[in-house]
């Protein structure tokens, strides 16, 4: 019985982010994060194994240097993670990422009663794509926003946050939640996890390991196999600098309201 | 022929998911419709909607008020409640036998449940949260003269890969709302979009048309064994959730608040009452359980463009910026002189909020006293 959790190392994009000439992003500069809808994704699984005795095992898909991420994870309880990486990889969009997570999941193995979990969403991009897209490619039934989990033998009781309210949705496993922070407050690394989490099983899965299976094809994967393409990136232009007024007093916010009343803004 | 996404020549209409609840037509569907309008102008073609549900035919001749010359209607019981499997199985069965060239959905938690789903089912690519949307290559040039900081008139528009007039280019913002990104999907159709509720603007509404529109009723074949997921109740929000997109004035708290959390929620409170407008935040007075996520504005939360938007002890992140910056008026407090909301506040005063907004308060009482 065991509980899969997507991961995802992004760039920190809450503190100062860095624009290089062309558009691009200066990643170099950004100190990366294990993105926080994923850590609240750890925390339901892991608090799931607390009370059940899931083993816990997380995925992430990326370059060699995640392997330090996935080590911080073991240090809060997970069990086992894999990485997915190579070359061939690279410049997947939400699709091909999908295609290549689902593989791997597969390839690793999932019965009757595991449960599949992602974040949201990514703070990179923000698409909120690759959990649904795993779940499709899996051929698994899916509840994303979940903001609250209950476990009844095989079926999962989970509240799916609306903008205007939630459902309660009933959902049998193997399936797919995606995780938003209001379900939990992700626990911290222990003392002890820091040192056990060196000796504690990380696998690789590369090019070689899955070239095999159904999913994964030239067209399906990478940046040549990715359906979209990005066409133009660019910085949004910053609006002029406006009116400063001076002091703070009365007489300021007077002379405020007069500028509006008279523009007819209010 | 079976379904194959890569022969886009066999695609063709501006398709538009139009998702209600228990009934009601969610207001971004009326945007969605609007926008697809113009992209079905650009490209010469029809557009259509299409609309789940159970007996709500009642709802679709609305949609030809924005603009849809079609409207695809599938009725089921089954269909009553959102669930992803349902809709998707519909949605893709549709999709596969009529081929639409551009689908576009509202980026709401259902449009972004909903879409992935479809994308990877019909093997096609999906552009989340978009804020842009152009065929036409001049509109496009038009929209990032204003839009961006490109050099546009020095700059290669061409591409080796995919005829770029003919394109859907889909704009959005990535990286908490730091870089711009324009994304084209060539090779699969339809090409997909979520698009972030409250950024199109809906057209005037058009009484004959609305009477004009055509509602079809495509077959499909849907039965409970396709439904793996079981909705046991749907809950609506006791209170009522706090209506950013469609505010005239938004009041907006920040950290600054911190040494009085009520106080501060309260002046802003005060404030918006005088105004006509609503109370929202940035994301660090969400996150801190100060007030609810309904309130936030911002790439995580909501986009707002109010006449006139006031931030009081906001220090602009880009996160908080990306949600507010078309604003028509921004006023800025905050004690910082250096804080980066002033960079885009049309007026700024330094000072503590808790000072200057009742301040403010008052002279805005005494503006409308003398008016």
């Amino acid at each position: 019985m065991k509980i899969i959790v997507t991961v995802k190392q992004v760039p920190d994009t809450s503190g100062k982010v860095a624009v290089n000439a062309d558009g691009t992003l200066d990643r170099a500069s950004m100190q990366t994060i294990i993105n926080p809808d994923d850590l609240n994704a750890v925390e339901a699984a892991l608090s799931l194994k607390d009370e059940y005795g899931y083993k816990v095992v997380v995925f992430t898909m990326g370059p060699a240097p995640a392997e330090g991420m996935l080590r911080e994870l073991m240090a809060m309880g997970v069990d086992e993670t894999v990485l997915v990486s190579a070359r061939q990889f690279g410049g997947s969009d939400t699709y091909a990422t999908s295609q290549i997570l689902a593989a791997a999941i597969d390839t690793y193995g999932f019965d009757d009663e595991d449960i599949i979990m992602a974040g949201r969403q990514a703070i990179d991009g923000d698409t909120a794509q690759v959990g649904p897209q795993i779940a499709e490619k899996l051929h698994l039934p899916q509840v994303t926003y979940a903001g609250d989990i209950k476990k009844d033998g095989k079926v999962l009781t989970v509240k799916r946050m609306l903008e205007d309210g939630y459902m309660t949705i009933k959902v049998k496993t193997p399936c797919m939640i995606t995780c938003i922070k209001e379900l939990n407050e992700p626990r911290y690394m222990t003392v002890n996890g820091t040192v056990k989490c060196w000796d504690m099983p990380l696998t690789v899965m590369d090019y070689e390991a899955l070239k095999d299976h159904e999913l994964i094809d030239a067209t399906t994967i990478g940046l040549k196999g990715s359906p979209t393409n990005i066409y133009k990136s660019f910085t949004p232009p910053q609006k002029g600098v406006g009116m400063m007024l001076e002091g703070s007093g009365k007489e300021t916010t007077d002379k405020l309201v007069g500028i509006l009343t008279a523009k007819h803004i209010i | 022929m079976s379904y194959n996404s890569a022969d886009i020549a066999a695609f063709k209409n501006v398709w538009v998911f139009c998702e209600q609840r228990q009934g009601k037509m969610m207001p971004t569907t009326f945007e969605l419709i609007s926008e697809g309008r113009k992209l079905a102008d650009e490209l010469g073609v029809e557009l259509c909607g299409i609309l789940l549900g159970d007996d709500v035919d009642g709802i679709a001749n609305e949609l030809g008020g924005y603009g849809a010359d079609k409207v695809y209607v599938c009725n089921s019981p089954l269909l009553k409640n959102y669930t992803t499997d349902g809709y998707t199985k519909v949605i893709s069965d549709v999709v596969e036998e009529l081929k639409p060239e551009i689908m576009l959905f509202g980026a709401s938690n259902i449009g972004r449940d909903l879409a992935p789903r479809c994308a990877a089912r019909l093997h096609t690519g999906l552009c989340a949260d978009c804020t842009h949307l152009d065929v036409d290559l001049e509109g496009y040039k038009e929209f990032l003269r204003t839009g961006s900081s490109l050099d546009i008139d020095n700059m290669k528009w061409d591409s080796p890969l995919f005829d770029v007039n003919v394109n859907l280019k889909m704009t959005r913002p990535a990286f908490g709302g730091h870089l711009m990104a324009t994304i084209v999907c060539p090779r699969f159709r339809p090409a997909m979009a979520t698009v972030r509720p409250g950024v199109m603007q809906k057209r005037p509404f058009d009484e004959a048309a609305a009477k004009a529109v055509e509602i079809i009723h495509p077959e499909f074949s849907l039965t409970e064994a396709d439904i793996e997921t079981e909705v046991v109740e749907i809950v609506k929000a006791a209170k009522k959730m706090v209506d950013l997109i469609g505010a005239d004035f938004i009041v907006s708290v920040g950290r600054g608040i911190a040494k009085d959390v009520e106080g501060g929620i309260a002046i802003a409170e005060a404030i918006a009452e005088e105004l006509g407008g609503v109370v929202g935040s940035s994301r660090a007075v969400v996150d801190a359980g100060w007030i609810s996520a309904d309130h936030q504005v911002g790439q995580t939360g909501k986009t707002v463009h109010p006449k006139v938007y006031i931030a009081l002890g906001i220090s602009g992140a880009i996160q908080h910026k990306a949600g507010m910056q078309d604003s028509e008026c921004i006023i800025a407090v905050n004690k910082n002189d250096a804080a980066p909301i002033f960079e885009i506040a049309d007026y700024g005063i330094v000072g503590d909020l808790f000072k200057v907004g009742p301040l403010l308060l008052d002279s805005i009482k005494a503006a409308k006293a003398n008016a």
